[in-house]
């Protein structure tokens, strides 16, 4: 169990890698902003993650418990959700007003066509 | 710590592995899928995963959140989003090497920053010993919500929620500036007179 004991951390790193990876090498546009939310949703675990109390359960109170885990990352990532949601909205607008604009979401080819 | 109560958490711990190892497979699927409309919709399965894991963890409203907003809601904009700028992400040709090891790199000291993170679930970890036990003692009797997330977010944070809302109704108005919905209005309504 105790080389487990931060197996969860571990694992939102790797996956905020694996967005970070989807954020850079993709030249689609579309492509970096899934990168971004996968990077933003491992961001999450981790603050969860840090929430977690050992046999606690759902910060509900309720007199046939006594252990519950921390309430405050809940609240932090239910706002950062909505907030992640937002803002992916106006980045897919900005896709799509690019999309007409140049025609294409290829970053390369939208660099090569601002460069003429 | 006896047999018994161990038994439970036990449980917890290989649940919490198994989505783990869902988890980074799904993202694996999406950076590799060149479909964008199958990378969305694995991405939805991303999501419903994950609000698998915040219900094992704990935070149940995070969870439906999650999957209400974050495979949901996302999913939407996404496939809408793709049908109108092409389904097909192109072939790069660029050096892949170059990200994968800047990703490794940023990964490895992140890996290294967790070695002095307190252990998971610690009861007597410093993030569980400020404000929270405050408001699991006290919040029922202050604010008469049980729900002590609820409880947080609409009344000892009632503000900060009301600035989340002005954030949203924000991102709201710059999408409908950035597609040009009132203008092509009233470009219409000129067209008619």
């Amino acid at each position: 169990m105790e080389a487990l004991a931060h197996v969860n951390y571990w694992a939102a790193i790797a996956l905020a890698m694996i967005g970070l990876y989807a954020i850079i090498a993709p030249s689609n546009l579309i492509k970096k902003l899934i990168g971004l939310g996968m990077f933003q949703s491992a961001i999450f675990l981790i603050y969860i993650t840090a929430g977690k109390v050992e046999g606690g359960t759902a910060p509900i109170i309720d007199a046939a418990y006594e252990v519950y885990s921390n309430p405050l990352p809940h609240v932090l990532i239910l706002t950062a959700i909505v907030v992640a949601v937002s803002t992916l909205a106006v980045g897919l607008a900005l896709t799509v007003a690019i999309k007409r604009a140049y025609g294409t979401v290829e970053e390369d080819e939208i660099v090569e066509q601002d460069r003429r | 710590m006896d047999a018994q109560a161990q038994g439970p958490r036990a449980i917890d711990l290989y649940v919490d592995i198994l989505l783990i190892v869902l988890l980074v497979a799904a993202a694996l699927v999406v950076v590799s899928l060149r479909n964008l409309l199958a990378a969305a919709l694995v991405l939805g399965i991303y999501s419903l995963v994950m609000a698998a894991l915040w219900v094992v963890l704990d935070a149940v409203d995070v969870a439906f959140t999650e999957a209400a907003v974050g495979a949901g809601v996302t999913t939407v904009f996404m496939v809408l989003a793709i049908a109108a700028t092409g389904r097909h992400a192109r072939v790069t040709h660029r050096r892949p090497w170059l990200p994968i090891l800047a990703s490794l790199a940023v990964g490895g000291l992140l890996i290294y920053g967790t070695l002095d993170l307190p252990d998971f679930g610690d009861p007597q970890a410093p993030a569980q010993q400020h404000v929270a036990p405050h408001y699991l003692g006290q919040g029922e009797a202050e604010t008469g919500v049980p729900n002590i997330v609820t409880a947080v977010l609409a009344s000892y944070r009632g503000f900060d929620t009301l600035g989340e809302v002005t954030v949203i109704f924000t991102a709201g108005m710059g999408v409908l500036l950035l597609l040009g919905v009132a203008r092509r209005r009233r470009m219409d309504a000129r067209d008619d007179e």
